[in-house]
């Protein structure tokens, strides 16, 4: 079990330490940076000026192990426009991101429990079909549109929910729901699969032989067994929600991270641009970490040599 | 034809009418963008205030020589949905082919050879799923100026991760059987063995994965385009349609219903098209 954690460990410090290449790499393709940070009407003495400020002046090498450096430390260093440090940027930002993320998955869970336990059960019945079709319908809704038209609908014609902006509990439902259409056609399919695979096995039929009731059987023996995997795709998920959460901030305007990165991307904050992308990468590797561990406690068969 | 091979059972009926449904959008929407010029009522670039957000055929006061309607600069929104085909097939198209030439070499080389290889190839696949697609595409996007080839490249290096995963698996699974094992004994070289071999019997999951990729292109293209960072305006991409529009869909709704339905419905006949194919080779576990 400890060998499996430590290899487990080395892979993610590994990705962390490519994608933080990566995102180095990333903010420099555009050229000279320098340049685009002093604007349109700058002279050749303000590029020189902010190439000197920002240590753009030094090899991109030193450059980078300064970076890497200082992000070990947690300093992901000062963010060209707000005049703040990026690390403290993101923090303020974080909670609205999580919670966002967060509320998205349980409405996710809620959903496609329900459902994919209901598929299972009436397996290749009008239901099972009802319930592929909203996969399927799921799969192909466009994040942002549902966003708007529940703005449409629930925010203006109804006026049940706030359309924009973070105030309290209910601003985070509407974008929420929409964040949870992207994780339930996954996690519906696989509730659905590993509810089939476990009602055919032979601990169910032991169980309905001893006859316990069928609620008993679904929910104590079934169940359990199916909900392993779905747990740790929840774990997955839950980081897919998290970097896809960008449009959904940017539609309601919650002031999230994903929202912080896009105004950032608009005026070409670099610093901040590079940290949000490994902050999201670290979060989703941990949780991908997490999901494995999760596994290899509930099903030992997973730990592998 | 397809309709006759896919499964046999209860699920037949839906099955096969479900793939026909698919077949039909996709059909529909690459005959609209190979003939966009010849099947729009009006020029989708030009533009008469006069005739500004002129409403559908379903509403009172419409105006019979524009059916959908116009938008905010008054141009045929028929015209527009039409010409906006060409851009979400060629963005689907073109991106999967880069992603497919990407990750089928990448899943095969770790399939095929396994050992250090295989370990590196599985190493890229995580770093890849790790890195925030929507983020980073929006950040080269947002750095090196919005153009369709760029656009085409940068998700083509972002979504190839599934057809990397499928091909790899597959590869392993033929790397083992029989025929291979008799064309490596009748001394055939290993490009050839790959290339006659182990790519013409794993290439019935890669069309299945192809089918799923370009409906996520064709979504990321509309997602990147809404937030201003896809296709460059004036070109009338679905989403930058909806993002143009979004300032009056209090008022008006339909001008983001309909480019929306059109983007929906697309996608889900892709997806269907997908599923059907998924049936009718009989690989029935989802990726």
């Amino acid at each position: 079990m400890l060998q499996f954690i430590v290899r487990r460990l080395i892979v993610a410090v590994l990705v962390a330490a490519t994608v933080m290449t990566l995102a180095f790499v990333l903010t420099r393709l555009s050229g000279d940076l320098a340049i685009s940070i002093a604007g349109p009407n700058a002279t050749q003495a303000d590029v020189e000026a902010v190439r000197k400020a920002y240590g753009l002046d030094r090899p991109l090498i030193t450059q980078f192990f300064n970076w890497v450096g200082n992000a070990l430390s947690g300093d992901l260093g000062d963010s060209y426009f707000f005049k703040a440090r990026v690390s403290s940027l993101i923090a303020e930002r974080m909670p609205v991101t999580l919670t966002l993320g967060l509320s998205g998955l349980v409405i996710a869970l809620v959903v496609s429990l329900p459902l994919g336990i209901l598929a299972a059960v009436r397996e290749n019945t009008a239901v099972d079909r009802a319930v592929q079709l909203v996969t399927l319908l799921g799969q192909a809704m466009p994040s942002f549109w549902l966003g708007l038209l529940l703005m449409i609908t629930l925010g203006l014609q109804l006026g049940w929910l706030p359309i924009s902006g973070t105030g309290s509990w209910e601003h985070y439902v509407m974008p929420g729901i929409v964040l949870a259409f992207s994780a339930i056609p996954a996690l519906t399919r696989l509730t659905r699969a590993g509810m089939i695979q476990a009602m055919g096995s032979d601990y169910i039929r032991t169980a309905r032989a001893k006859g316990l009731s069928r609620a008993s059987i679904l929910l104590k023996h079934a169940l359990r067994n199916a909900a392993i995997p779905v747990v740790a795709i929840a774990a997955v998920q839950l980081g897919f929600m998290l970097g896809g959460s960008i449009v959904i901030e940017q539609v309601f305007a919650l002031h999230g991270v994903g929202f912080l990165a896009w105004e950032s991307i608009g005026k070409n904050d670099f610093p901040v641009v590079q940290a949000v992308v490994l902050v999201l990468a670290v979060i989703y590797v941990a949780l991908t970490m997490l999901a494995d561990l999760m596994n290899a406690v509930l099903d030992p068969r997973l730990r592998g040599p | 034809m397809i309709v006759a091979a896919v499964t046999a059972g209860p699920e037949r009926g839906w099955r096969s009418v479900s793939t026909w449904i698919g077949a039909l959008i996709v059909g529909a929407t690459a005959i609209c963008a190979v003939f966009a010029p010849l099947l729009v009522p009006h020029d989708p670039f030009a533009q008469d205030l006069g005739k500004r957000l002129l409403v559908p055929f379903w509403m009172e006061g419409n105006n019979p020589d524009y059916i959908l309607g116009t938008d905010q600069l008054g141009r045929d929104y028929l015209s527009r949905l039409i010409w906006g085909c060409r851009i979400s097939m060629l963005i689907g198209v073109t991106v999967t082919i880069v992603s497919a030439l990407i990750g089928i070499t990448i899943g095969v080389l770790g399939g095929f050879l396994g050992g250090r290889v295989d370990d590196a190839v599985l190493f890229a696949i995580t770093t890849r799923l790790s890195i925030p697609v929507v983020l980073v595409a929006l950040a080269v996007v947002g750095l090196l100026g919005s153009s369709m080839t760029l656009l085409v490249i940068t998700l083509g290096l972002l979504l190839w991760d599934r057809f990397a995963v499928v091909a790899r698996s597959t590869t392993m699974q033929v790397r083992n059987l029989d025929f291979v094992a008799a064309a490596w004994c009748a001394g055939c070289s290993r490009f050839r063995i790959l290339s006659r071999e182990v790519l013409p019997n794993i290439a019935s999951h890669l069309v299945v994965v192809a089918t799923l990729e370009i409906a996520l292109a064709i979504l990321l293209e509309a997602t990147l385009s809404f937030l201003g960072l896809g296709v460059p305006p004036p070109l009338p991409s679905w989403g930058l349609m909806i993002a143009e529009a979004k300032d009056y869909m209090f008022f008006s709704p339909w001008v983001i219903v309909i480019p929306g339905v059109a983007l929906f419905v697309l996608v889900l006949g892709v997806n269907l098209l997908g599923d059907g194919l998924r049936d009718l080779f009989g690989a029935r576990n989802d990726p």
